[in-house]
């Protein structure tokens, strides 16, 4: 996307021109500067004192300087180093099922041998259509015995489950929110199978490849820098883990009202008030955010070269 | 409907599509055995059983009452109570429920159509316009996508609360303006449809560069507008985090956030489970059928996105 600016173009057209880039981009830059970048240097400011609350609502308030000590109360709290212990194991599961998972489909409805390839796409995004808090809700009922299929077809078979029980609840959260997010995955990971020049793939069938082996020694690494961007999104969007267990907690012993860190957030910010907590846990988040952004590119950068 | 419309400007024309349009390529694909071929489509009539069955089980679950919810579980039938169910939905509570339905409307509606217009202008601007910074610029607004939104909720709630906006529309409204992806979606699309020389053309007809912008490219875009008014819909038909921070009052909630008080309730009002199955069956309703009348722009709104 080089500059389409004709040399013809005189000096006042080239003026006129950056004045209108400025109408067009600034009403957008005013709002992004407003709603997101101001946000974040706020954060931080807040994230530096403390706010003692000497009696009720906002005027009472006092504010002290704390320097780095709200980043101390944050990373000493037992309940806040548990919320990452949570999201990690959260993680290991989550990740591997949503990208494995979008990955398989997209390959198996790219492959010679898949027939429907739209009514196959269609059914896997159609879940992306349900609101993710609406999807957890429609999972809790599919979790709830006497009320669920699911239960219904395994007594059939003589087995129970306790999907909401503490041992399960984790793995029941993640199926909620990989059914949620599976399809969306697997259509860019379609669109970028796509995208694969013909004549490769007819290279790697000449040279007698069969589909699992094109799958798996043409067509994931020319892909790779989707995995990669898609791993990343998946990652920042993880760590975030609210609406699930926020929905959950009504129906399950296992969840604390701060079981994950942006739970912990919410906590601190509206149920305590202590918005200088709240802050540096969140700037917290961010920079476990920063850390995952930069390995997954690192390793995505390595899988490129090797 | 211009021809462009029937591909996505991103993706190389490789294939026709993936429906059942006959293709060159069909005709030379290598073919797959019949052990291959049965393994693959029983593993994606599995997945699709898994996609579709909790929407399917909703539809059923909510024609039943309170009574069948538990008593004839699962795809059991029940006595046919949709319409009971629906009438007692709207009536609850003075019709708060209806309420909420067009508090998500005006909220997805009116948001998505101001940030895809701003969008839309800014995503152009980038592509069409050459200015001192503008790479710098726009992978700064980029890093934006990689903003946890948690991060700024909490800034931003007291930056509402200190412009009196909480409890007001606007405090919904307008975070969910900018939208990076939106940006980055538009960019794509600008450099897709519409061509440099037209503008020139314009340009040599002495049509102002705003005037350009307003009636010659808007129109040109068209398809990206319905792409990314599509995803700005659901994100904020999707939102939950900002409303729940920004709103007391029931009056204001949208949808999802209404049906999220209503389950955290659930165990002191069980008689609320035929409630909420058939509020929750409503509000999915109307983003899966738009989903399926218009799956040509989500489709390329992710094509774009996979092919960087």
């Amino acid at each position: 996307m080089a500059s389409r600016l004709s040399t013809s173009a005189g000096a006042t057209a080239r003026r006129g021109q950056r004045g209108a880039a400025a109408l067009l981009i600034g009403p957008f830059l005013l709002l992004f500067l407003v709603t997101l970048v101001a946000p974040i240097g706020y954060a931080a400011y807040l994230s530096l004192f403390r706010e003692q609350s000497s009696g009720l609502g906002f005027g009472g308030t006092e504010t002290v300087f704390s320097g780095l000590g709200n980043y101390v109360r944050a990373a000493t709290n037992p309940s806040f180093q548990e919320g990452f212990l949570h999201i990690a194991l959260y993680c290991a599961v989550y990740i591997p099922v949503m990208i494995g998972g979008a990955l398989v489909l997209a390959l198996l409805i790219d492959s010679a041998a898949a027939r429907a390839k739209r009514f196959f796409q269609l059914a896997a995004f159609l879940p992306h259509a349900v609101p993710g808090m609406i999807a957890a809700i429609i999972w809790v009922f599919l979790y709830t015995p006497g009320l669920s299929p699911v239960h219904q077809a395994l007594n059939l078979f003589g087995a129970e489950a306790d999907f909401l029980g503490p041992d399960a609840i984790l793995f029941s959260m993640v199926n909620a929110a990989a059914w949620q997010w599976i399809g969306y995955n697997m259509v860019i990971f379609y669109a970028a199978l796509q995208a694969i020049p013909r004549e490769t793939l007819e290279a790697a069938t000449v040279d007698g490849a069969g589909g699992l082996r094109t799958a798996w020694a043409v067509k994931l690494p020319m892909i790779r820098s989707s995995v990669v961007l898609t791993t990343l999104f998946t990652s920042i969007g993880a760590i975030q883990l609210f609406t699930e267990p926020e929905t959950f907690r009504a129906h399950t012993a296992g969840l604390s009202a701060d079981w994950s860190p942006t739970m912990f957030i919410y906590q601190a910010a509206f149920s305590q008030h202590d918005f200088g907590l709240a802050a540096a846990a969140s700037l917290l988040l961010a920079l476990l955010g920063v850390v995952l952004s930069f390995v997954v590119t690192k390793l995505g950068n390595r899988w490129k070269e090797a | 409907m211009p021809t462009l419309t029937s591909s996505p400007p991103t993706a190389p024309p490789r294939r026709t599509g993936p429906g059942p349009s006959p293709s060159p390529r069909r005709a030379r694909r290598p073919r797959a055995g019949l052990g291959s071929r049965t393994a693959v489509n029983g593993v994606l009539l599995l997945m699709s059983f898994y996609m579709l069955m909790p929407v399917t089980w909703l539809l059923l679950a909510a024609t039943k009452d309170n009574g069948d919810l538990f008593g004839r579980p699962g795809f059991l039938l029940g006595d046919f109570n949709l319409f009971a169910n629906l009438a007692d939905l709207f009536a609850y509570h003075d019709g708060v429920f209806g309420r909420w339905l067009a508090n998500s409307a005006l909220y997805s509606v009116v948001g998505s159509a101001a940030s895809t217009l701003l969008c839309l202008a800014a995503g152009y601007a980038f592509d069409k316009y050459a200015f001192a910074g503008r790479e710098k610029l726009y992978g700064f607004v980029l890093l934006g996508l990689l903003v946890p939104s948690t991060v700024i909720s909490l800034p931003i709630y007291l930056l509402a609360s200190k412009a009196g906006l909480i409890d007001t529309y606007w405090a919904v409204l307008i975070p969910a303006l900018a939208n990076p992806f939106g940006v980055y979606l538009s960019r794509v699309f600008s450099d897709g449809y519409v061509p440099a020389e037209t503008l020139e053309a314009a340009r040599m007809d002495g049509a102002g560069e705003l005037r350009i912008f307003f009636s010659i490219a808007l129109p040109m875009m068209r398809p990206a507008f319905m792409t990314v008014f599509l995803f700005s819909f659901t994100g904020s038909w999707n939102n939950f985090f900002l409303p729940l921070v920004m709103l007391n009052d029931h009056q204001l909630y949208p949808v999802g956030l209404g049906l999220f008080t209503w389950n955290a309730n659930l165990s002191q009002y069980p008689e609320q489970y035929a409630l909420l199955v058939t509020g929750s069956l409503v509000s999915v309703l109307p983003l899966v059928l738009a989903f399926v009348c218009l799956q040509r722009y989500w489709r390329s709104g992710l094509t774009a996105g996979a092919v960087k």
